[in-house]
């Protein structure tokens, strides 16, 4: 029986063999498959990588505190980014100060209020599209609606707002599920011993999910201080050498707020007007300025990656 | 119907000042109530002031520009002396951007989301996650500036000598790489929600983890990938800034990649630079661009999340 096998090779053994050298074909393909992934996954991490690299190779030699701490100018030798910076800073400051409470404030009413109806449907449908609406066409509502409607012109106050609509939806979204995050049981527990609604959201909810939210706003954050479109829509590409008014006077009642009416530039803003120029030393100010802004989108999301991380592990209900 | 076999309590005397705080604390947690609706309304009354400021400045501009001319027109020059308003050439940039970001990152992303749903060891997952997040994340004005002095520049020198400093080539790309992490972890959600055991269910019968990934796991999530390609044209359909620094600007009736080009977006970046006298067929015509970037967005986004509600309909 043995040698007749031997001998002449039966179908089913042919069979057998045929089938080994498809399952080896099969992985081979498998392993040429999970190396385009990675060399795919690769490729987009590469090209960030020399997008920062070129970034940083063509600003960083012109940063120096005298970049940080001057007036933009004609000469691009002398021109800083100051006016741009601080006014980047304002702008954040009113779009967290409108946006935050407002999409804490929806995100808690889809979650814990709203019934399931049509109504709610409605709110959520406008959350979702909302997200997907192109940036420059919030520019365009702050346009017709901020600057001429409501008269507020090409100030600070505009282009929070318009940032502040902006990125409700990211806030909301991330909210939510920050909300969501925390057991039935805790709401349960809190209604039990006859708390409130609002008694279990601020005395239970609020304070679970204190960190899932904070890296919602500062991923919103981060998306907003990175926007360029919905401001020049406003009109903000204007040349600033001047600083919006201080926040604190000397005289009685000490803080003013006049700086929310002042015209303003920021750091996108800024960058964008030098790197349209042809001048080359412009397009490398251009770069100086993107280093600063790169590296505060990416401290503020890598910082919001970290608190994320940080609130998963540490959360065992 | 008798006499209660039980001893009935007699209630207590209600205490007056208890009744006052229940009443009060009940209209507290009404007007609570109130205000979260009304933060949560903010969204709708967005979107009502967003379509009726569009839809009002249009309508002012369809008074100046036929419809008709402004939809099949092929000349868009609203700045000259002479103005023509035909949208053909905005939207024909538009889309061969689009296309090009399409054609890079579809391929890319899809591979990349099925890598990390199905190959990736898990450690290795939790590294490459964040980092597309990061690249995400990357103000689309930087991108710009590495599309017009990094990317045009090298392309120039190596394989494309006659490309023009400006182009459609160059922004697609750069786009294209922009919306990569979109695709990517869109498709890894939806892919990572087919059940187990459909997987399970594959390697029984004696599949491979790629036939496992491509014959089985792909078709489940299908609908969810497609979203996420959607919502990833209607994101490069939006982009703005790298293609008002890499394309050129200037309105070019043309799907040729290697040619400088305006999209809607870029014209509505580069109008409202110059001081726009409000009111004028000038102020009003980049409403009229935005009402058309809008409709298209919100068809892609609209069919995105439809398509999304059904993969998680599904398991």
């Amino acid at each position: 029986m043995n040698t007749a096998t031997s001998a002449a090779p039966s179908a089913s053994t042919r069979d057998l063999e045929a089938m080994r050298a498809r399952i080896q074909s099969g992985i081979r393909r498998q392993k040429v498959f999970a190396l385009a992934g990675i060399l795919c996954t690769s490729f987009a991490v590469l090209v960030l990588l020399a997008a920062f690299l070129d970034l940083l190779f063509d600003g960083l030699p012109r940063l120096s505190w005298d970049f940080m701490t001057s007036f933009p100018s004609r000469n691009a030798s002398q021109a800083g980014i100051l006016s741009s910076w601080v006014g980047s800073a304002l702008v954040m400051l009113v779009t967290m100060v409108s946006a935050v409470p407002i999409a804490i404030g929806a995100a808690i009413y889809l979650e814990e209020y709203a019934s399931k109806n049509w109504f709610t449907d409605l709110i959520e449908i406008n959350v979702t599209n909302l997200a997907g609406v192109p940036s420059i066409v919030y520019g365009l509502l702050a346009l017709g609606l901020f600057v001429y409607q409501f008269g507020f012109g090409e100030s600070i106050l505009t282009a929070g707002l318009t940032l502040g609509l902006l990125i409700l939806p990211v806030v909301i979204v991330s909210s939510r599920e920050a909300l969501r995050a925390v057991p039935i049981h805790i709401r349960e527990a809190a209604y039990g011993v006859g708390a409130t609604r609002w008694q279990m959201v601020s005395d239970h909810l609020l304070p679970y999910s204190r960190g899932g939210m904070l890296t919602g706003v500062i991923l919103g954050m981060a998306e907003a201080i990175g926007q360029t479109a919905p401001l020049i829509t406003i009109g903000a590409l204007t040349f600033i050498a001047f600083l919006p008014p201080m926040p604190v006077t000397g005289e009685f009642p000490f803080l003013s707020m006049e700086w929310i009416w002042a015209e303003f530039t920021v750091l996108p803003i800024q960058m964008y007007n030098w790197v349209s120029r042809p001048n080359q030393a412009f397009q490398i100010n251009a770069a100086a300025a993107g280093v600063v802004l790169l590296f505060m989108t990416l401290l503020m999301n890598g910082f919001a990656i970290y608190l994320r991380y940080q609130v998963r592990k540490k959360i065992k209900w | 119907m008798s006499a209660v076999p039980y001893p009935v309590p007699t209630p207590a005397a209600v205490d007056p000042t208890r009744l006052k705080h229940k009443y009060s604390r009940n209209l507290k947690e009404r007007a609570i109530e109130l205000v979260l609706l009304s933060c949560g309304l903010v969204a709708v009354f967005t979107t009502v002031a967003i379509t009726f400021i569009l839809v009002y400045e249009s309508i002012g501009f369809f008074s100046f520009v036929s419809i008709w001319d402004f939809l099949t027109g092929t000349v868009w020059t609203p700045l000259f002396a002479n103005p023509q308003y035909g949208i053909l050439p905005l939207i024909s940039g538009t889309l061969t951007i689009t296309f090009i970001a399409m054609l890079v990152a579809v391929p890319m992303g899809t591979v990349i989301a099925i890598y990390l749903s199905e190959f990736a060891p898990h450690t290795l997952r939790e590294v490459v996650k964040p980092v597309l997040e990061l690249i995400a994340a990357v103000p689309t004005i930087v991108f710009g500036y590495f599309a017009l002095l990094f990317v045009t520049p090298m392309l120039q020198a190596t394989i494309l000598p006659n490309l023009s400093g400006f182009n459609m080539l160059v922004p697609g790309l750069v786009i294209g790489v922009s919306i990569i992490p979109t695709i990517a972890s869109l498709s890894e959600d939806a892919m990572r929600s087919v059940p187990m055991a459909m997987r399970e269910g594959a390697y029984a019968l004696g599949s491979n983890k790629m036939q496992t990934a491509l014959l089985v796991v792909m078709p489940a999530a299908i609908s969810g990938v497609v979203a996420a390609f959607v919502l990833a044209a209607a994101k490069a359909i939006g982009e703005t800034m790298i293609v008002a620094i890499a394309a050129g600007q200037n309105a070019n009736f043309s799907f040729n990649p290697m040619d400088a080009a305006a999209t809607l977006t870029a014209y509505i970046a580069q109008v409202s630079q110059g001081d726009l006298e409000h009111g004028s067929v000038g102020y009003r015509s980049i409403f009229a661009a935005g009402l058309v970037l809008l409709v298209m967005t919100l068809a892609l986004n609209l069919t995105g999340h439809f398509l999304r509600r059904r993969y998680r309909r599904a398991y």
